[in-house]
Parts: structure tokens; C-alpha cells; sequence
């Protein structure tokens, strides 16, 4: 049995606590917004909200979380959130939108902890999720645009 | 990411054909295609009397007041079933609010894609707007014609007083019905003779700046449901064991150990090896490393890349085996040229690298209906393997079209090997137990299906006035269509997809010879986006602009020169050049360089800046891209499409690779196979040629310039031409 917060929802699931997180998040609570890329952090596409730090849910096991609240993209809310959210689609960011999950959601922790980043603060975060549709100039813009109405 | 070429005629249907496509010629593919595919359902000639109800088979209206455009394109990302919607929305004059699309299936006469002859269903060859832009406008407006016919009737009112606007239908009495409530009556109204569509300055959807993508909320917020993400009852995962040599079979194996495990459901043999199924893919994975595989390698292939490109390298220096471009005289042209330009090119294996890692879910039904749902990019060839593989007919399978993380050629695949996995799963687990196939990343990097590796020797030579007399290449590797259903497209020896863009080469240069040689090597091949011109547009343009600089020309202005044939290469070269400002002084360390390339019969040039920091050190740091696909139908998606293209091509020129050591692959996932991340991708601007043309396709042709652009930029820093692939290790410390 592991207990952790799963988008400000107690959650208990009985699972083998070696289970990545990815899989306990997919197979088991059934919210599917995160996604599988690669199974070795390298691609991003699995990243979710560990207490708050972006963490590729892939490389980390279920039985670590123990205790700890995780937000996935389905739970993504709050003014950065939200921003993002809009922002993000106003821009037509996404084409066939698979990783934007993991992008959206190492992007709201971008924000949230640097709320005016530069480029060079946007390669820092950003460069650990992979479009393969290469989408980045608009995920760069739309991170600066955010940023810019968030200060608004 | 089918190569095939526009056929103009076949793109204009005839007012019969506009629903049905019924008088559509089965050309080029669907010949080859029908080897194999003897008879998918619905894939029969249409009856040539009537005509399809466009309720039926292109717009949905749902009694809820949904419109569910039913597209015959393939969704991958590049905004196909956006461009689709916008062509039936132009005319249908609905509310987007209630917009959806689906992918249609099952009725080859209703979806083949007229830019192929229409025969068959299929995405590729960025053909998706060419085929899409008569039947689906046609369609909209077909419709319109009928919910006006069905509230005249109800209204008792002249057809002609009534207005459809945003979804709405009135009358100037003041009544007024929405789309779902007049959506019975009209899909029983006569179906219209002839619609005439809008002409062009009445459009307010088709050409739009402000119209965004329907579809991009959900990608935002994770609701769109992709393969991986289907649940159904019962679901179980399958994870697979393949190969690790192409070409060996499976000669035994153990899974005792696998089976003890709890939540092991079975571990069953298919056509290509072994699969793992649980209860979920943890389980499947943590049972899978408990199977042991016995192989049998008597028919793998054993060798290694750095044999093979050697090889290629021997057979390159000989005569071609076939010719596939001839003018003039190259050989005594070359003998009389005053400078000559010779060398070889190697390109590597590409794979397409998808996110979302390869998948199929299947499932058979005591009614003896077969379900697959997954990445359908040729459906009618995916239904008549899903039969023969679930020991059925054609007309049992029930294909579910889903929306894919990605594909850049690899959901189109001859063999349809996902099909055949997940079917023959469902049919070793017996009726109402469906499940979901799913890829590992290192099952989708070793699966095979690659861009081929090519070596290219050329030669090109200069007249004492610095003019080009003569060009020869011959072309070195596997073919693509060899061994598929669409080896039929092969003539004289000769794969149309191996020696695209430079077969076409527009420029005017007297003696001209293509050759081509074909490999055998038993690594399975795929067409990757932008297919033959991944590695022609390469050679050719890097070539020209070494000849520019032979000659003391300007890459530009040279180029210009040969091209008076050829205005729309003109065009959006001199745009190119316009917007990037060529000519103008750059700072310290920056260079320019240029390519041009039309593939699909959409024009790109691109101009791009780099910053040379000496050695293998430098950045790409600006790409200028002037584009001509004819009416431009979603701008800001002809833009993401440039945009997308260029990172996807820069990441392959600069870094991709998969090499193979005595036949295994060396590239297991993103930690060594590496497309672009964001701290590489240049400021990318995008320039669109205002055209009345017909549309043509932007998914691809965005690809081929930006690496010889790159080269030509690195020739300009260094004075070389980098000639082997990626860039990045072989460019000269």
C-alpha cells in the first residue's frame, strides 16, 4: 500500500511499490494525461509535479512517493497554470501534442519558481522534454508570453 | 510520407466523383497495393448512379448539434483534420464550438486520396490538402444545400430566403433552428446536383490568420486520447520480445519463469517474435525480462553499418545499375569541364523516433468482428492484413482511427507490422479480450523501418565562363518500395524514392546523369519525412553552391540563373534571400548559407545564420523560410508546419545516426539517438507566397533545404563541405 496526494486527492493504492510512478499514475489511478516517451528521463514526456519539482515519473518508483503530493496536467490549476494552459493554446503550441504534457508541466514549474526566465532559463528547464515535432519556438514564445501577462 | 507525386489530373474530381471519388483511375500505388489487398470492405467501385449522402460519409450532425467531420487524412500532428475542417467549415458556415473530426475508414470510394488516383485510402506524400481541397468544400457545402432544403420544407419557405450563418439557420420571419435539429431531415433531402462553392474573395475560414487549431486545447490539458491511453474492459498489455538481429526467428523460448509471475496473463509467439502479456505494463515489463528467447540467425543480417557504408562506397565508384536521369552527355562533358567537382556523400540510418513509442490495440469479438484501433495511416491495406492475420474477411474488420503521437512516415508501413502483432495477440488470447501492444522506446529504436542509408558519388563540372555543364550522381542504397506491396511503383530498375530531388533537379545544367544501385541489406526501410529528398536535396544543393563558389558566383544569383524555367523555385528563392537580408554584412563569426528544394510540388528555400566558434564548435541560430504550397489554407499551420520541419531535419543533419554492430543496433533510446531539444532550435521566420494555385502539402517539404543550408553556412566559415552525416561528427575539429 502506498499513500500519497494525487492532484489534492488522497489517494491509496495498493500496488508493487516498485512500480514506476508512471505506471501507478496510467495503469492504475486510470489519468492518462501523463505520458510513457522513453522509460529513462530522457525524454520528459512523463513529467509530473513532485511537491512541486517537475520529476520524470518514469524514474521514479511509486513506493518513493510515498506521502508526498504529486500534480499531474489533469491537476495543473492555479494562476501559472491556468496562464500556461491558455497561452499555450492560443499559440497553437501543440501539432500532434503528445509531449506537451510533459513540456506544460516542467513549464508551470519554470514559471512558478523563475517568473521572469530568459532564454537561457528556458533551455535550462525545458531542454529535458522532447518534441520530436519541434514545436520549441512556440513553447518559447508562449513561456515569455505568459510570463509577460502573469507580471500584467 | 508517401512519395508519391501529385497527379494534377486526378486531383480535380468531376462533379460525379466529388462524393465518391467513384470514376477515380487506380493508378501508380493502387495497382501495387491491390497485390496484396485483394478486396477490404467498401474498397469495391462505388456504384456509379448515386451519390453518397455527405451525412453519411463526411459530415456528421449529431441530434446534440455536434459536427463530426469524418476525414479520410490521417492525423499525426501535422494538422490534417484541422485542414479539413476548415475546408468543410468554409462552406458548411457552422459554429467551431461544435467541431469535431474523426478518422473515417472502410470506404476506399468515399476516402482513397484523389492525389494518388483515389483508389485508395492512405496519408502521405504530404497529399492531404491536394486531396481534401474539392471533396471536402464539396462536402461542407452539400451539406449546407441540405439543412436549408430541410428547414424550407419545415418552414414552408423558398429554399433561397433562407441565411446559415455560424452554426445558425434562419429565415427573416424570425424562425430559426440549429444544425441538430434540422440534422434528420436534411440527411433525408435530396442530394444536391451540383453545389457551387464560394468563390475565393468570399472565403472567411481558408486562408485565416486568426483561425486556430480546434484540437489544441485537449493536447493542452491531456484529454486527447491517443493509442496508449484506450481503456476498455478487460484490457491487458503486451510488451514485446523481437530480434535482436533483423531477419532471425524465434526458435524456442522459455516463459515458465514469467508465467509464475502474478498478473502474467500469457506469453504467446507471433510472426516476429515473442509477446508479453499482463495485467499492466509494469507487470508485462518486469515478466518479460523473465522470458528467454532462443534465436535462429541463419537468415539475419550480420553485418554492421561501417561494413555496409564501405561496401556502398565500392559500388558507388563503379557504374550505376540503372539510369534515372539522362541529358546530354555527362561523361564527355565532365572530360572537357575546365574545373570538376567530384566526391562522396554517406547518410546513416534515421529512425523516426516518434514519442509516443509504437502501438496497437486489437480485439476479437464473438460475432466475429475484428476491432483494431491504432495509428491507421493506410487503412484499406491495414483491414486486409487485420483479416488475413485474425482469419477473417475484410469485411469483419472494424478499424478505429486514432490520433498519433507523431508518425513522420512510420504509421504507413508496408508490412503493417503493429497490425500484425496486436491481431495475432487477440487471436492467440480467443474472443472479447482485447489488448494494447505497446513499444518500449528501445522496441521502437531497434523495430527497423529506417530512413536507408545512402553514399552518393558526384561530379560536376564548370565551363572556363563558370557555368555548370555537367552533373552526374549515383546513388547507392536500399529501396523503400522493394519487397512491399508497392514494388509495382519500381520500373527499369529504378524506386522513384531513391532518387527523388535530384531526378527533378530544376536547374539548367546541358549534361545531367542520375544512377541508382540497389542494395541488398536485409535492415528493414521506411519512408521518413520528406523521403528521398532527406539526402538528394543534400547533395544537390551543397553541390551547386560548392559550384557557386568554384566559379566565384553568389550562391544566390547562380542559382537564379539557372532557374528561368522555373519561376516558383525562383520565387521563393528570392524571397528567401530577401527577408534574410542576404548579401548584407554579418558580424564577426556569423555566416549565411542557402538551399532550395521543392518535394511534393510545394517550394522551399531557406537561408540560415550560424555562428562559427572554430573547430566542430557552432550554433545555428536563425533559418529564414520562404515557402509556395499554392492557396495557403491555415497559415499559421503552413508556418508550425516550416517551423517543425526545419527542427526536425536540423536535429537528423547534425546529430541522428543509428548505426548497427554485427547486425545488432547500437541506438536503444534518446540518451544516443538524439533529436533536437530546445537549446538548439533556431529563431525560425516563415514566409508565405500568396497563390491562387491549387493547395499543395506542407508536412514535408519544410525538411530537405535546412540541412544543406547548414552546410552551405559551414562551407562558407570553414571550406569545407561537410560530406558525411551528421554533421556533428564529421566535421573537421
Amino acid at each position: 500500500m502506498v499513500a500519497f496526494s494525487l492532484n489534492g486527492e488522497a489517494r491509496t493504492l495498493d500496488v508493487d511499490p516498485e512500480m514506476p510512478l508512471l505506471w501507478a499514475i496510467r495503469d492504475v489511478t486510470g489519468l492518462t494525461g501523463t505520458k510513457f516517451g522513453c522509460g529513462l528521463a530522457q525524454c520528459g514526456a512523463c513529467t509530473v509535479h513532485v511537491d512541486g519539482m517537475p520529476t520524470r515519473s518514469c524514474q521514479i518508483m511509486v513506493g518513493d512517493v510515498e506521502g508526498a503530493s504529486i500534480t499531474t496536467i489533469e491537476g495543473v490549476s492555479g494562476k501559472v497554470g491556468e496562464m500556461v494552459h491558455a497561452v499555450w493554446a492560443e499559440f497553437d503550441v501543440p501539432q500532434c501534442g503528445y509531449c506537451q504534457s510533459g513540456q506544460i508541466m516542467s513549464a508551470v514549474a519554470l514559471l512558478t519558481e523563475t517568473p521572469k526566465p530568459t532564454d537561457a532559463d528556458i533551455d535550462s528547464a525545458m531542454s529535458g522534454n522532447l518534441c520530436r515535432c519541434a514545436t520549441y519556438q512556440r513553447i518559447r514564445a508562449a513561456i515569455h508570453e505568459a510570463a509577460h501577462r502573469l507580471e500584467a | 510520407m508517401l512519395p508519391f507525386r501529385l497527379n494534377r489530373s486526378a486531383v480535380q474530381p468531376t462533379r460525379r466523383q466529388f462524393l465518391l471519388g467513384t470514376a477515380a483511375t487506380a493508378a501508380g500505388l493502387a495497382v501495387g497495393y491491390r497485390l496484396i489487398a485483394a478486396a477490404p470492405a467498401g474498397a469495391q467501385s462505388a456504384p456509379e448512379a448515386t451519390e453518397a449522402n455527405p451525412f453519411q460519409t463526411y459530415v456528421e450532425i449529431t441530434p446534440e448539434n455536434q459536427i463530426v467531420i469524418r476525414s479520410s487524412q490521417f492525423e499525426m500532428g501535422q494538422g490534417a483534420y484541422f485542414g479539413i475542417a476548415t475546408l468543410v467549415m468554409e462552406e458548411l458556415e457552422g459554429d467551431w464550438n461544435q467541431v469535431d473530426v474523426v478518422g473515417g475508414s472502410g470506404n476506399s470510394a468515399a476516402y482513397g486520396n484523389l492525389a494518388w488516383g483515389g483508389a485508395m485510402q492512405g496519408t502521405g506524400g504530404s497529399t492531404s490538402m491536394a486531396s481534401s481541397w474539392e471533396r471536402y468544400r464539396k462536402a461542407g457545402a452539400a451539406a449546407r444545400t441540405m439543412l436549408v432544403a430541410a428547414a424550407a420544407e419545415r418552414w414552408d419557405v423558398p429554399a433561397e430566403e433562407i441565411t446559415v450563418a455560424s452554426g445558425v439557420v434562419s429565415h427573416a420571419s424570425g424562425k430559426q433552428a440549429n444544425f441538430g435539429e434540422l440534422s434528420e431531415a436534411a440527411a433525408a433531402m435530396p442530394i444536391p446536383d451540383d453545389v457551387p462553392l464560394k468563390p475565393r474573395d468570399k472565403w472567411t475560414q481558408i486562408g485565416s490568420d486568426s483561425l486556430k487549431r480546434y484540437d489544441s486545447p485537449g493536447k493542452t490539458k491531456g484529454t486527447q486520447t491517443y493509442t496508449i491511453d484506450l481503456k476498455m474492459d478487460g484490457l491487458v498489455t503486451a510488451v514485446m520480445i523481437h530480434p535482436p538481429k533483423f531477419g532471425a526467428e524465434v526458435e524456442s523460448f522459455d516463459a515458465s519463469k514469467a508465467k509464475a509471475l502474478e498478473g502474467i496473463v500469457d506469453v504467446v509467439q507471433t510472426p516476429r517474435g515473442v509477446a508479453v502479456i499482463g495485467r499492466d505494463m509494469w507487470t508485462a515489463l518486469k515478466g518479460r525480462d523473465l522470458v528467454e528467447v532462443t534465436w535462429n540467425e541463419a537468415n539475419a543480417e550480420k553485418r554492421g553499418t561501417a561494413e555496409i557504408t564501405a561496401e556502398y562506397n565500392r559500388t558507388a565508384d563503379g557504374a550505376g545499375a540503372a539510369t534515372a536521369r539522362n541529358d546530354g552527355d555527362t561523361a564527355a562533358a565532365l572530360a572537357n569541364a575546365d574545373k570538376v567537382i567530384e566526391g562522396h556523400y554517406e547518410f546513416p540510418y534515421l529512425v523516426h523516433a516518434s514519442i509516443e513509442p509504437l502501438n496497437a490495440v486489437a480485439r476479437l469479438n464473438e460475432d466475429g468482428i475484428v476491432d483494431v484501433w491504432g495509428g491507421h495511416q493506410m487503412p484499406d491495406l491495414y483491414q486486409a492484413v487485420a483479416a488475413q492475420v485474425g482469419g477473417t474477411t475484410p469485411d469483419k474488420v472494424r478499424l478505429h482511427v486514432m490520433k498519433t503521437g507523431g508518425s513522420f512516415g512510420r504509421r504507413a508501413v508496408s508490412d503493417a507490422d503493429l497490425i500484425v502483432e496486436s491481431v495475432a495477440i487477440a487471436r492467440a488470447l480467443g474472443p472479447g479480450k482485447p489488448v494494447k501492444v505497446q513499444w518500449t522506446r528501445e522496441n521502437d529504436m531497434r523495430g527497423g523501418r529506417y530512413r536507408p542509408a545512402y553514399v552518393h558519388a558526384v561530379k560536376a563540372g564548370l565551363d572556363t565562363d563558370g557555368n555548370v555543364v555537367a552533373l552526374y550522381d549515383h546513388i547507392v542504397g536500399q529501396s523503400i518500395m522493394s519487397g512491399s506491396p508497392m514494388a509495382a511503383m519500381i520500373k527499369d530498375g529504378i524506386d522513384p524514392t531513391s532518387v527523388e530531388g535530384a531526378t527533378n533537379l530544376p536547374y539548367a545544367i546541358p549534361n545531367l546523369k542520375v544512377e541508382l544501385t540497389t542494395t541488398d541489406v536485409k535492415i528493414p526501410v521506411l519512408w521518413w519525412r520528406s523521403v528521398g529528398s532527406t539526402h538528394t536535396a543534400y547533395v544537390m544543393e551543397t553541390l551547386i553552391d560548392e559550384l557557386a563558389a568554384a566559379a566565384n558566383r553568389d550562391p544566390v544569383e547562380f542559382r537564379l540563373s539557372m532557374l528561368s524555367k522555373h519561376p516558383r523555385h525562383a520565387g521563393v528563392l528570392r524571397l528567401a534571400a530577401e527577408k534574410a537580408g542576404w548579401g548584407e554584412p554579418l558580424p564577426e563569426g556569423r555566416f549565411r548559407g542557402v538551399a532550395l528544394h521543392e518535394s511534393f510540388s510545394t517550394y522551399v528555400a531557406e537561408v540560415v545564420e550560424i555562428t562559427y566558434n572554430g573547430g566542430s564548435d557552432f550554433t545555428v541560430d536563425r533559418v529564414v523560410c520562404a515557402v509556395d504550397c499554392g492557396t495557403a489554407i491555415n497559415p499559421d499551420q503552413i508556418r508550425a508546419q516550416m517551423e517543425g520541419g526545419i527542427g526536425f531535419g536540423l536535429g537528423a543533419i547534425l546529430q541522428e545516426e543509428l548505426t548497427l554492430t554485427g547486425g545488432v543496433v547500437d541506438q536503444e533510446n534518446y540518451d544516443t539517438y538524439t533529436p533536437l531539444r530546445i537549446d538548439q532550435m533556431p529563431r525560425v521566420e516563415v514566409h508565405i507566397v500568396p497563390s491562387d494555385e491549387p493547395p499543395t502539402g506542407v508536412g514535408e517539404p519544410g525538411v530537405p533545404p535546412i540541412g544543406p543550408a547548414v552546410a552551405n553556412a559551414l562551407r562558407a566559415a570553414t571550406g569545407e563541405t561537410v560530406r558525411k552525416l551528421p554533421i556533428t561528427k564529421n566535421l573537421s575539429a
